[in-house]
């Protein structure tokens, strides 16, 4: 790192700049780009060594049957055919899909039901106050909730307690630890996560609409329901486009909230993807299943966040 | 604002039922901390004789001290660097326009949705290679390359709606590439850089994954990852975990409260960015 650094630039080689700019900066910015090379460098070569070379390793790792110490065994695709056929891991995959239900499309939904309520949060006092308590879950590390959420749905927890208190006590039970409902609650605790976020990003959207589109639905007689179809959802485009695109990112590659929680229990009921990668790669040693799980995962983010980049910047944003 | 009363009303009722689930879990692991050791806690229940003693306890057994240390370590070996270098390489790419640059970008643009589950095995065996495994530096060296993306992105949006005749100017002046970079651009481009800076430092604070592959001993850690090691050790001792994590949070909370302002400012156009 420090010697990446030290390839700072020191600029002597353009200091005689000349007196006389004509229209020709063109050769000019020539002459600068062998310096312009230097100040991209150290990012270039960080990125390089820490991402792109790992990159290329976990591809070829998948290619092989590998235990990380011995000696690697070439075996082509039978890695992915494992991942796409073996139905533990398909289940687990699955598990990252619903997840997106939560992570996702719950916060946005509720996001933007407040949003079209609410318009503008006040920008007062109490519009700080209310930003404020709304982004502390993204602040906080996953790792917090998670252990802040297990407490909340555990047998004695709130969740339980409040059903008691409302006599729903039938239905109390250790959330996280059951077969049917644990995943759901994983999925409940992704979305207090978000939940936050994408209401101020929403709300925040909302306040940049012209209030006359609004006037013109109404005056032509828009409910609410059509002025909302109308005019709120088409201008909240690009801002429900980040949203989506956030919240399914976390979903596919979460990890910390999972680990903390239920370390994907009871069974495989609530093991994702990257947990699952953790456990071949650092329990099981299985390097190669593990790499592929990985690449499997990485192009299963970009299949889903692509679409949408592409419609929420259909125009210029 | 044409909202009739009743529809500003419900979105009011929905915003501050919103507030109440986003503190809840806090309020009540507060409760949880405060209970006497040894007892069993339910929900939410101030206790009778409130234990701040607890939260004493805690910070002895997770080791605060260390923890924080540790935390504060990486985190300057992580962000300084990264902000410069992604800076230099914004300054490059958006100002300079080197040639070439906008396949590096697009090289850049490639690591954007990258999740960190892809590259962690492969990392492991490089920082075994290197001899770094178990020390603080198997974190922030991964770290530094693993924010480029986001970071060059971020830097280089700013530095591409700087007018070029701003750099021409100052060449005219007579001065280098380097003064222009320092002396000119850096100083316009702080608000950018106040706000990459916050994300980053927030980001390495909360690295767990990172954390928990490449450092076994906790001290060692982020704080997100002392906070896993804590609840290994401690998961069964409810009224203790609940008071170390709130403990472990409460440093994050402060400075978000000191910057809150400029914290939800980079959030909000971190993730309209990015």
């Amino acid at each position: 790192m420090t010697s990446a650094l030290g390839s700072a630039p020191t600029g002597r080689d353009d200091r005689r700049a000349r007196p006389t700019p004509t229209r020709a900066h063109r050769s000019r910015w020539a002459r600068a780009a062998g310096t312009g090379w230097l100040y991209v460098l150290p990012a270039l070569v960080m990125y390089a060594v820490f991402v792109l070379r790992p990159l290329v390793l976990t591809l070829q790792y998948s290619l092989y049957d590998w235990n990380g110490i011995g000696v690697a065994r070439w075996v082509g695709l039978d890695n992915y055919l494992t991942v796409f056929t073996d139905s533990d891991l398909l289940k687990i995959i699955g598990n990252a899909i619903v997840l997106i239900v939560f992570f996702s499309f719950i916060p946005v939904a509720l996001g933007l039901l407040v949003a079209s309520m609410v318009r503008r949060i006040t920008t007062g006092a109490f519009g700080t106050v209310v930003r404020t308590i709304l982004f502390l879950p993204q602040v906080i590390p996953l790792v917090a909730a998670g252990i802040a959420w297990s407490w909340l749905l555990s047998s004695n927890g709130l969740v339980n307690q409040a059903l008691r208190a409302v006599g729903l006590g039938g239905v109390a039970r250790a959330w996280l630890g059951d077969f049917d409902t644990a995943l759901p609650a994983v999925g409940v605790i992704g979305a207090w996560v978000l939940l936050g976020l994408c209401t101020i990003l929403l709300v925040t959207g909302m306040s940049k609409i012209d209030p006359a589109l609004y006037e013109a639905a109404r005056l032509d007689g828009a409910g609410p329901v059509r002025e909302f179809l109308a005019v709120t959802l088409p201008s909240l485009r690009q801002e429900i486009g980040v949203c989506l695109t956030v919240t399914i990112i976390a979903a596919l590659a979460s990890f910390d909230i999972v680990y903390i929680s239920t370390s994907g229990g009871p069974g495989l009921q609530t093991t994702v993807p990257g947990l699952e990668i953790y456990r071949l790669a650092f329990s099981q040693r299985q390097v190669g299943l593990a790499s592929a799980l990985a690449v499997v995962l990485m192009l299963l983010v970009l299949a889903c966040v692509l679409p949408i980049q592409r419609l929420s910047r259909g125009e210029k944003p | 604002m044409n909202l009739s009363r009743r529809e500003q009303l419900t979105g009011r009722v929905f915003l501050i039922a919103l507030i109440v689930v986003t503190l809840l879990p806090f309020v009540s692991m507060l409760s949880a901390a405060l209970q006497p050791r040894g007892t069993v806690p339910s929900g939410l229940e101030w206790p009778s004789d409130p234990q701040w003693g607890n939260f004493a306890d805690a910070f002895t057994a997770a080791n605060m001290g260390a923890l924080l240390r540790s935390s504060l370590l990486i985190v300057a070996g992580v962000v300084p660097v990264s902000v410069l270098i992604a800076t230099m390489a914004g300054f490059g790419l958006g100002q300079l326009r080197v040639p070439g640059g906008r396949l590096v970008f697009g090289l850049f643009l490639l690591g954007l949705t990258l999740p960190f589950e892809a590259v962690v095995t492969p990392l492991y065996y490089q920082m075994q290679d290197l001899g770094l495994l178990n020390t603080r530096w198997a974190i922030i060296l991964p770290l530094i390359g693993l924010y480029m993306p986001f970071a060059v992105f971020w830097m280089r949006a700013h530095f591409t709606n700087v007018p070029v005749e701003l750099s021409e100017a100052a060449r005219v002046d007579g001065s280098s590439t380097w003064q222009l970079f320092w002396r000119v651009q850096v100083p316009l481009a702080r608000p950018a850089i106040a706000s990459l800076t916050i994300l980053m430092f927030l980001w390495t604070w909360n690295q767990f994954l990172l954390a928990i592959v490449l450092v076994d001993d906790a001290t060692k850690r982020t704080m997100a990852g002392a906070l896993g090691a804590f609840q290994g050790q401690w998961g069964t001792d409810l009224v203790l975990l609940c008071a170390g994590s709130l403990l472990i949070l409460t440093p994050t909370l402060i400075v978000f409260l000191i910057f809150q302002r400029q914290f939800i400012k980079a959030l909000i156009q971190g993730s309209v960015k990015g």
